[in-house]
């Protein structure tokens, strides 16, 4: 076995208000990494701490513009979240985009947004006007 | 006049759980009136994430909440008029009967007779003119919730470089919007020594973007006379007095106000209800009915709250109480 290293990290849970202070245990072995993480009060909070701790994730949302629709835009977001660092690639898209009307919730808009492999939709609806 | 079994004001997340729990309590004959060309109230603008843990086990941005509610109406055929504001609501002592006068584009200005009245308008920011920040009054000072409009529904950038007074939650969602739209956000200023939204919200809007937190402190100075062009921030002491020799000049083009939210109650108090001074709301018994037999209160007019599933679960009360109410006459 390799040598064992542990990393100690604290941060706060966003996935609900209670905003529980997580602390999270990364030992990496010569294998991979294996994160035990405390202080959590529900499922999600654990699930949120071993990612955040090995590596941060984030939904983006935004909006799109929209051509012939009764609102210029149309909010959006990742399906599902993406890495940290690729939130401002994913707004360059997002940016470069323009959707003609109609648009519908749930509609995808860009699929695999900046080679994240996750696609992002549309979280409102624009009709059509003439 | 034509007789309305209960008149909802305002189709925002209240306003909509309060109809839908009406019908299922058995009013056939009910009407949403509300202000916008669109149900949704201010969920429209929140195009974050964070919406509906709780009712829907799933988290939702603003638009797909409102969307989930707006579909059930639908479905329910519940009657509802947008782009319609009500101006007056005035009880008939011996009737118990409501007369509410609102007004819109086709039919100008009409009056409705209800049983019963549910109020549902939401809150409003703090008028900024409740800021004490002496110096001119340039363009380029806008309250966060005006900020959140323009980028979210209009697609317009109010600047470029920011700085926001008022740490509400609001203000932190605000911080994170416009960095990402290529703003730069050089400080959050706030005069108490802790954040006023979510810890949550610290987090995702500003630790992930590293922009920088001023607890202890507040905005002196506006400068600039056309536009802004700066502020003077300065900390502030335990009594809130500027301590000296601590001011710091920022430059900026926009200055936003995140200074929190009151309850939208002039048609509440003008109607001759009791007030509850702490919330801004009306004063309610158990049954969430105000002081005006029959007229009802539930989500942001009643108090600010922070989650849409406690605005929601309060508005079915309400709607359920209401439904009572019109039966037991
Ligand atoms: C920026 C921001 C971020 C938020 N973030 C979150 C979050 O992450 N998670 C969460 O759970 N909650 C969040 N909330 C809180 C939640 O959105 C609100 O608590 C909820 O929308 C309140 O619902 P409401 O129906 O009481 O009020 P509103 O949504 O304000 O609806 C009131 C409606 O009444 C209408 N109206 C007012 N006066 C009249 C009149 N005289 N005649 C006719 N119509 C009228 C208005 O046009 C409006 O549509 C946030 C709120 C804001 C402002
Ligand atoms: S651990 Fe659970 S309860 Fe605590 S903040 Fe995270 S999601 Fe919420």
């Amino acid at each position: 076995m390799g040598k064992e290293k542990m990393r100690k990290k604290e941060f706060i849970c966003i996935v609900c208000p209670n905003g529980c202070k997580l602390t999270a245990e990364v030992s990496e072995e010569s294998g991979g990494s294996s994160v035990n993480v405390t202080g959590y009060s529900c499922k999600r909070g654990k699930e949120y701490g071993q990612t955040e701790a090995v590596h941060p994730v984030r939904s983006v949302t935004s909006t799109v513009r929209v051509t012939g629709g009764d609102h210029p835009l149309v909010p959006v977001k990742t399906v599902k979240e993406v890495p940290k660092e690729k939130i401002f690639e994913c707004m360059e898209a997002i940016r470069a985009l323009s959707v003609a009307a109609p648009v519908h919730i749930g509609q995808i808009l860009i699929r695999n947004i900046a080679g994240t492999g996750i696609d992002l939709a549309a979280t409102g609806n624009v009709k059509q006007v003439q | 006049m034509k007789r309305i079994e209960a008149v909802i004001v305002g189709g925002g997340p209240a306003g909509m759980a309060a109809a839908l729990s009406a019908r299922q309590n058995g009013l056939e004959n009910i009407l949403i009136l509300e202000r916008e060309e669109e149900l949704g109230g201010i969920l429209n603008q929140c195009i974050h994430t964070g919406f509906g843990l709780h009712t829907f086990g799933e988290e939702l941005t603003g638009p797909e909440y409102a969307a989930r509610y707006v579909e059930k109406i639908e479905k329910e055929k519940i009657p509802f008029y947008t782009g319609t504001t009500v101006l007056e609501i005035q009880s008939e002592e011996q009737s118990k009967l409501k007369t509410v006068t609102a007004v819109n584009r086709i039919q100008g200005v009409f009056q409705l007779q209800a049983d019963t009245v549910i109020l549902a308008m939401g809150c409003r920011e703090r008028p900024r003119g409740a800021l004490n920040i002496p110096g001119f009054r340039p363009a380029g000072i806008y309250s966060a919730g005006t900020a959140q409009r323009l980028v979210n529904r209009e697609g317009y950038l109010p600047g470029r470089e920011i700085v926001i007074l008022g740490s509400g939650d609001i203000g932190l969602i605000m911080a994170r919007r416009m960095t990402l739209e290529g703003a730069r956000v050089k400080a959050v200023a706030e005069r108490l020594p802790h954040p006023g939204g979510l810890m949550r919200n610290v987090v995702q809007c500003l630790e992930d973007y590293d922009i920088p937190l001023k607890l202890n402190c507040t905005v002196a100075e506006i400068h600039g006379r056309e536009r802004i062009e700066g502020v003077t921030l300065v900390q502030v002491d335990g009594e809130n007095r500027p301590v000296p020799g601590t001011e710091e000049f920022i430059s900026c083009d926009t200055l936003l106000l995140s200074v929190g939210l009151i309850p939208e109650n002039e048609l509440t108090a003008a109607m001759g209800a009791a007030m509850n001074e702490k919330t801004g709301g009306p004063m309610v018994s158990e049954t969430l009915e105000t002081s005006v037999p029959g007229v009802f209160a539930c989500g942001n007019v009643l108090h600010v709250h922070e989650l849409v599933d406690h605005v929601s679960r309060e508005a079915e009360e309400a709607g359920r109480f209401a439904a009572e109410w019109v039966k037991k006459r």
